[in-house]
C-alpha cells in the first residue's frame, strides 16, 4: 500500500483529495488529510462580514462534509515534516509515514510581528477582517464608528488576496455613502508599494478608482510599529499617520512547521518548481496554495487553476514518469468596488491583468478592469460554486492556463 | 531589451535602468549606479551590496526588503538611512538586479 498523505484541509487541500481519490485505487493508495482544526472557512466571505452582507455563519462547513469516502482525517497540530525519514510527526505524538508528501497549509496573518498592533487597542481601534473573528469585531466596530479617520493599511507583501484591502476600501467608501456620513469619514490606503496595486496597468485604473471616490493614498509606506496611545502608524523613514479605525493586513506566514522542518524562507514558504510544485529539495513533498514560494498571488483561484495543472502531472510523477504539464501562475479575482458593482482582474506570471471580457473572449459575461454588476454577481455566486463545485474537485468550466485572446494590450506611460 | 552607456561600457537595462544580465555588473558600475541615484557608496553600504549579490546568484531573485533584513541582518531602519525613500528598489539597482518583483 502507498501513502499520499497532504498536510492542511483547505482549499488546496480539500480539492486534490477530492480530485485524487477517484484516480488513485484504493486497493493501491491510501490517502490521509491532517489539519489542526475540525472548520472549513470560505476565506473570500471574510470581506463581506464587517458590513453585514454575510452572517458568520454562512462561511464555515464541517471539513469532513466536504472529503470524500475513502480519504482519512486526522485532527492534530503538526510539529515536524522529517523528509529524510519520510515522517510527519504530529503535536499529540502520532507519527505518519509518507510515500508522496503534499503541503497545503496556506498562510496566516501575524499582527504578532509589528510591534504596537497586539495592544489593548487590537480589536478596539485596531482590526483586520483576515480572521473570522478579527471581520466580526470590526462589523461591530463598524456599526458604532459616527466618524473620523478610518485608515486601510497593508505591512507588506505577499498577502492572500492582494486584492482585498481595495476591495474592503472601496465597500467602506459606499458603506459610509449609503449611511450618509461619508463627509464626516476621512479615508487613507496606505500601502508599502509606490502604487494601489503590484501591477502597472491595474495600478493605475484603481489608482484612478481610489481618486475618484476621494480616497487619499500613502504610497511606499513601511511601518515599523504602531503607537496604540496616540493611535498613529510610524514608518521605517518616520512618517507618522493618525487614525481613529485602523483594519490593517497583518504580516502573511507561511505555518511555523515548515521553518522547524528546515523547509521553508525567511516567511516560512517552500521553494518549489513554478510549473510543477514540486520542491526543489525533496522529489517527494508538493507544495500547493499559499505555501508556496510562488511568483504569483496567494489566493484560492490559483491554488484551483494549480490543482488541475497537479493531478495530471501527479499521477505521471508517482509512475516514474516525467511531468508535462506546466503551469503559467494564473491567477483570477473579482475586485468588489461598492454599490453593486466589481471589476475583474485575470493574469499570470507573464501577462499583467489587461481589459477584455473573461472566460469568453469578446463575450464575457465578466468584464476585466470594468466595473459592473455582472462582476459582482459573479462574485456573490461565487460562495455557492466554492462549496459545491470548487473544493469537492469538480469541474468547472474556466481553463487553467491563461488566455491572451480578447485582451487589450495598454501602454504604461511614464 | 534596450542598452544603455553606464561607465564608459554598453549594458542592457529594463525601461526603469534596472540591469538585466547579472554578469554585465562590476563594482566599478556600481558607483556610477549609485551616483545617478544621489548615493555615496560605503562600507556598510557595500555590505548590503555584497549580500544582495550573492543571494541573488543562490536564488534566482532580487531579495525582498524584509529578506535583506531577516537573511542578511541588516536592520531595516538603517537600510532606510542608507538608501533612502525607496531602499528594496535602489539596493536593487546598484547592485545590477532586477527590479524587486516582490509583490504579486
Amino acid at each position: 500500500m502507498r501513502r499520499l498523505l497532504v498536510l492542511g484541509a483547505g482549499t488546496a487541500g480539500t480539492m486534490v483529495v477530492n480530485k485524487l481519490r477517484p484516480r488513485l485505487a484504493e486497493d493501491e493508495w491510501e490517502i490521509t488529510i491532517v489539519d489542526q482544526d475540525e472548520v472549513h472557512h470560505y476565506q473570500p466571505g471574510y470581506l463581506f462580514i464587517p458590513f453585514g452582507d454575510y452572517r458568520p455563519e454562512e462561511v464555515t462547513k464541517p471539513r469532513r462534509r466536504l472529503l470524500p469516502d475513502g480519504v482519512r482525517l486526522v485532527i492534530d497540530e503538526i510539529d515536524r515534516v522529517d523528509p529524510e525519514a519520510k515522517v510527519v510527526r504530529l503535536a499529540g505524538g502520532t507519527e505518519l509515514g509518507y510515500d508522496e508528501l503534499v503541503i497545503a497549509t496556506g498562510t496566516t496573518p501575524r499582527p504578532e510581528e509589528t510591534p504596537g498592533l497586539l495592544s489593548d487597542e487590537w480589536g478596539r481601534s485596531i482590526h483586520t477582517f483576515y480572521t473570522l473573528e478579527g471581520a466580526t469585531a470590526l462589523r461591530d466596530a463598524l456599526e458604532r464608528f459616527d466618524g473620523g479617520r478610518l485608515v486601510v493599511h497593508i505591512v507588506d507583501y505577499p498577502f492572500k488576496c492582494p486584492v482585498a484591502p481595495l476591495e474592503f476600501t472601496f465597500l467602506a467608501d459606499a458603506f459610509f455613502a449609503e449611511r450618509g456620513m461619508r463627509d464626516r469619514v476621512e479615508l487613507v490606503y496606505v500601502t508599502p508599494l509606490d502604487g494601489a496595486f503590484t501591477k502597472p496597468v491595474a495600478a493605475r485604473h484603481l489608482g484612478g478608482m481610489l481618486e475618484d471616490r476621494k480616497i487619499a493614498t500613502e504610497t511606499d509606506f513601511y511601518v515599523e510599529r504602531v503607537d496604540p496611545e496616540s493611535k498613529t502608524l510610524v514608518s521605517y523613514d518616520e512618517r507618522e499617520i493618525p487614525f481613529d479605525l485602523l483594519v490593517t493586513v497583518p504580516l502573511n506566514m507561511g505555518a511555523d512547521f515548515i521553518a522547524r522542518s528546515g523547509l521553508g524562507n525567511e516567511l516560512n514558504y517552500v521553494p518549489v518548481d513554478h510549473h510543477t510544485f514540486l520542491s526543489t529539495e525533496h522529489d517527494d513533498i508538493f507544495v500547493l496554495g499559499d505555501a508556496a514560494d510562488l511568483p504569483t498571488s496567494k489566493a484560492g483561484s490559483v491554488a484551483h487553476f494549480e490543482g488541475e495543472i497537479f493531478v495530471e502531472n501527479f499521477l505521471r510523477h508517482i509512475e516514474g514518469k516525467e511531468m508535462r504539464a506546466h503551469f503559467d501562475g494564473h491567477a483570477n479575482c473579482f475586485i468588489e468596488s461598492g454599490y453593486g458593482k466589481a471589476l475583474m482582474i485575470d493574469f499570470n506570471y507573464e501577462t499583467e491583468p489587461l481589459p477584455g471580457k473573461y472566460p469568453l473572449p469578446g463575450v464575457g459575461p465578466f468584464s476585466l478592469l470594468e466595473e459592473t454588476e455582472m462582476n459582482h454577481w459573479g462574485k456573490l455566486l461565487f460562495r455557492w460554486v466554492y462549496w459545491n463545485l470548487l473544493v469537492t474537485g469538480r469541474e468547472l468550466p474556466l481553463p487553467a492556463l491563461m488566455s491572451k485572446l480578447g485582451k487589450r494590450i495598454e501602454e504604461v506611460g511614464p | 531589451m534596450a542598452t544603455t552607456t553606464i561607465a564608459g561600457r554598453e549594458v542592457h537595462v529594463d525601461a526603469e535602468g534596472f540591469l538585466t544580465e547579472y554578469d554585465e555588473w562590476d563594482e566599478e558600475l556600481a558607483k556610477q549606479l549609485a551616483q545617478n541615484i544621489g548615493i555615496d557608496l560605503t562600507d556598510e553600504h557595500w555590505k548590503v551590496i555584497r549580500f544582495l549579490r550573492e543571494d541573488y546568484r543562490t536564488n534566482g531573485e532580487t531579495p525582498t526588503l524584509r529578506r535583506v533584513s531577516t537573511v542578511g541582518g541588516f536592520p531595516t531602519k538603517r537600510l532606510f538611512q542608507l538608501f533612502p525613500k525607496k531602499p528594496a528598489k535602489k539596493m536593487a539597482y546598484i547592485a545590477g538586479l532586477p527590479k524587486p518583483k516582490g509583490c504579486v
